[in-house]
């Protein structure tokens, strides 16, 4: 492959010659996409990519006149694996800007080296409370939200209905946990009382133990949250238990996002807020997901949204600075002061880095989360523990 | 918790028990009479479980024998397993065995995601065993779950006959006792060893099919059920099929109790159990019974 090498050489010669103010800066913008490629999540680190890839394609391959190059890692959703393999990117790719991950524990770490590297972080899922909060850098941003939001706008809108009893159930762990204190600050708030919390270890899904105690102890309501394949069952197994009919059941966006067609009949009725619902009737929602459907032949779903997101976030903060990576400073607080026109409605980030989003009361008809309502306006993670 | 609940709980916990011994039973097993840690015993109850899954459009309704199908590829892919590899292992320390066990651990998990991919899935249970009877108020108890311990009993007790009535048992016990007296009477031991495998690798496998429509089938499961059974092996007593059996029951309850009233702390109830029994009787429950 010479010929080729020589012929690129030459291109770039001519092309300095006559753009020599743009030649200095206009190397590509490494981007360090660290997302799962394997594993359980491997899905939604796929459309996470093809989101994130959409937004720069659709600005014609560059980001405020430079080209984007791609570093890809499979993070492997393990979080005793992940410093070393964001070191892989930050150390010797020497990535611009990190995009990362799925697994909240491995963003953890990814946001600890991004921190001690300076190296620019942006979010497009994990939802640890920590990394809006007392993780917070000027480094780091997120373009998904944080574990408290869908659990606190499920808990208003559970108290809205005159719940007074609630119950909870979870997986032992971060997402777990953060969720359902945000459901529980809320629902007390609004007068309501949270009689027991249950949870199993991840991911764990024998449920029929946890089954039969709120069969025994018969709430008002059950808000859950589970994901992915545990969803799935959780959801069955609630149906299949009697429990459907006599105990209204509640969740996070997560526990019918994605997980619909296989939960079936068992999941139709069911009520979830998220910040994202796919029938979301908004010019933004419509174009992006005619765009998504006509690139990758299937449908985009959340985890797309925040991988676009993540890129118009970058691009925000480019834009400000015309691509001059140099100008460190301004580019962050551009991106902080940004107003992303997502399809899930515009947007703008706390000080702790977190979407100030709408949260969208939705319900499970047929294979979507139909828009219903919305649960809460422009709700914004408390980000305990921030000192920004 | 009322009387109702208590009952239904202690069902949800027997039948979670009557798995898990299904599984340790084969570990047990084979460690008892091949002195072999098999790591890799828990793969087999997740090829068990992915059977169920491939397996399932081929036999519909037929869910007996679909049982059936899968255990008998399971046991001969046990038996060839063993003589493949296993049948080298024996004379090996048990620092490589472990090594070379785990090996096959990350072989297997290769193999399953080339073959059927990372997804979860869930398993449909048979229709003729569709819904629950009515128990309390709210609560039905699936017919499933009625199925799985029956089966599971139904499964112990056929094991103990084998084991304790039979020529087969006889020699199984008198191999695990003294191997080379056996093989000084003329029974062929490399082929009862291959025998004894390959029941173990049914077993287990049995035990994920049984499983699949429980508790859904997704990578990694091996694992989880693996860690659970040594902790059952250990406090049942190393090669004790009677131990596994009490210390399968043991966990059931310990395990369904503590998420019912110690849900934050459910997952380290059976290593407490664990670590108690340890102290009180270092050697676990029961010796080894042949």
């Amino acid at each position: 492959m010479k010929f080729p090498t020589h012929l690129a050489l030459v291109a770039a010669c001519v092309a300095s010659l006559a753009l020599p103010a743009a030649a200095q800066t206009a190397g590509p913008i490494k981007v360090g996409l660290m997302l799962p490629a394997t594993g359980t999540f491997a899905a939604l680190g796929d459309m996470i990519e093809k989101g994130f890839k959409l937004h720069v394609q659709e600005q014609g391959g560059k980001l405020a006149g430079r080209e984007i190059q791609y570093f890809r890692v499979d993070d492997e959703s393990d979080p005793s694996k992940a410093t070393d393999n964001v070191n892989k990117l930050i150390k010797r790719d020497q990535v611009d800007v990190l995009v990362g991950t799925v697994h909240s524990g491995v963003a953890l770490a990814m946001a600890k080296a991004a921190k001690e590297s300076n190296t620019l972080l942006i979010v497009p899922n994990a939802g640890a409370d920590a990394i809006t909060g007392p993780m917070c850098g000027p480094n780091i941003v997120r373009s998904s939200f944080s574990n408290w939001q869908p659990g606190y706008s499920t808990g208003v809108v559970a108290a809205q209905k005159g719940y007074k009893r609630a119950m909870t159930i979870t997986w032992n762990y971060a997402a777990g946990l953060e969720t359902v204190k945000g459901f529980t600050e809320a629902f007390e708030k609004g007068g309501g009382k949270v009689i027991k919390d249950l949870s199993l270890p991840f991911p764990g899904v024998e449920f029929q133990a946890l089954l039969t105690e709120i069969a025994a102890q018969k709430p008002d309501v059950v808000f859950a949250f589970f994901a992915g394949g545990g969803a799935v069952k959780f959801v069955k197994d609630y149906d299949a238990a009697g429990l459907k009919k006599a105990v209204p059941l509640f969740g996070s966006g997560f526990l019918t996002d994605g997980t619909l067609e296989a939960q079936g009949a068992s999941a139709q009725g069911l009520f979830t807020t998220l910040h994202y619902a796919d029938s979301l009737d908004i010019p933004k929602n419509n174009a992006f997901r005619k765009s998504f459907a006509l690139t990758y032949k299937q449908n985009a779903d959340v985890y797309a949204v925040q991988g676009y997101d993540a890129a118009q976030l970058l691009a925000a903060g480019l834009n400000a600075v015309k691509g001059d990576m140099g100008k460190r400073d301004a580019m962050l607080a551009a991106m902080r002061k940004a107003t992303v026109d997502s399809p899930r409605g515009k947007f703008t980030l706390s000080a702790g880095g977190n979407p100030v989003q709408d949260m969208y009361l939705r319900e499970a008809k047929g294979p979507n989360n139909e828009y219903r309502a919305v649960a809460v306006k422009a709700l914004a993670d408390p980000a305990r523990g921030c000192k920004l | 918790m009322d009387f109702a609940t208590f009952l239904v709980q202690c069902l949800n916990a027997v039948q979670y028990g009557l798995l898990l011994f299904l599984v340790a039973s084969g570990l047990t097993l084979i460690f008892g009479i091949m002195g072999v840690i098999n790591l890799a015993h828990g793969s087999f109850y997740m090829i068990g479980a992915y059977l169920a899954f491939v397996l399932a459009p081929y036999f519909g309704d037929w869910y007996l024998t679909k049982l059936l199908a899968g255990v008998v590829l399971a046991a001969v892919f046990g038996y060839l397993l063993e003589w493949a590899f296993f049948s080298f292992l024996y004379q090996r320390e048990h620092l490589q065995q472990v090594l070379m066990t785990y090996a096959l651990i990350l072989v297997f998990e290769e193999l399953r995601s080339m073959l059927v991919g990372n997804d979860v899935h869930g398993v449909q249970a048979p229709s003729w065993l569709a819904g629950g009877f009515k128990l309390g108020e709210l609560m039905s108890y699936p017919w499933y779950r009625v199925f799985a311990s029956v089966a599971c009993i139904v499964l112990a007790l056929a094991l103990y006959g084998v084991v304790n009535r039979t020529r087969l048992g006889m020699m199984i016990r008198a191999g695990a006792s003294n191997r080379d007296m056996v093989r000084g009477l003329g029974i062929d031991i490399q082929r009862l060893y291959r025998i004894v495998f390959a029941g173990g690798v049914a077993l287990a496998a049995l035990a994920g099919m049984i499983a699949a429509p429980l508790s859904s089938v997704y990578p990694g499961m091996g694992g989880s059920v693996l860690i659970i059974c040594f902790v059952v092996v250990v406090i049942g007593g190393i090669g004790s099929i009677t131990g596994a059996l009490v210390a399968s029951l043991l966990v059931g309850f310990v395990d369904t109790f503590g998420k019912v009233f110690f849900a934050e702390y459910s997952g380290i109830g059976v290593y407490l159990l664990m670590a108690v029994i340890l102290v009180w009787r270092p050697e676990g429950l029961m010796r080894r019974s042949f």
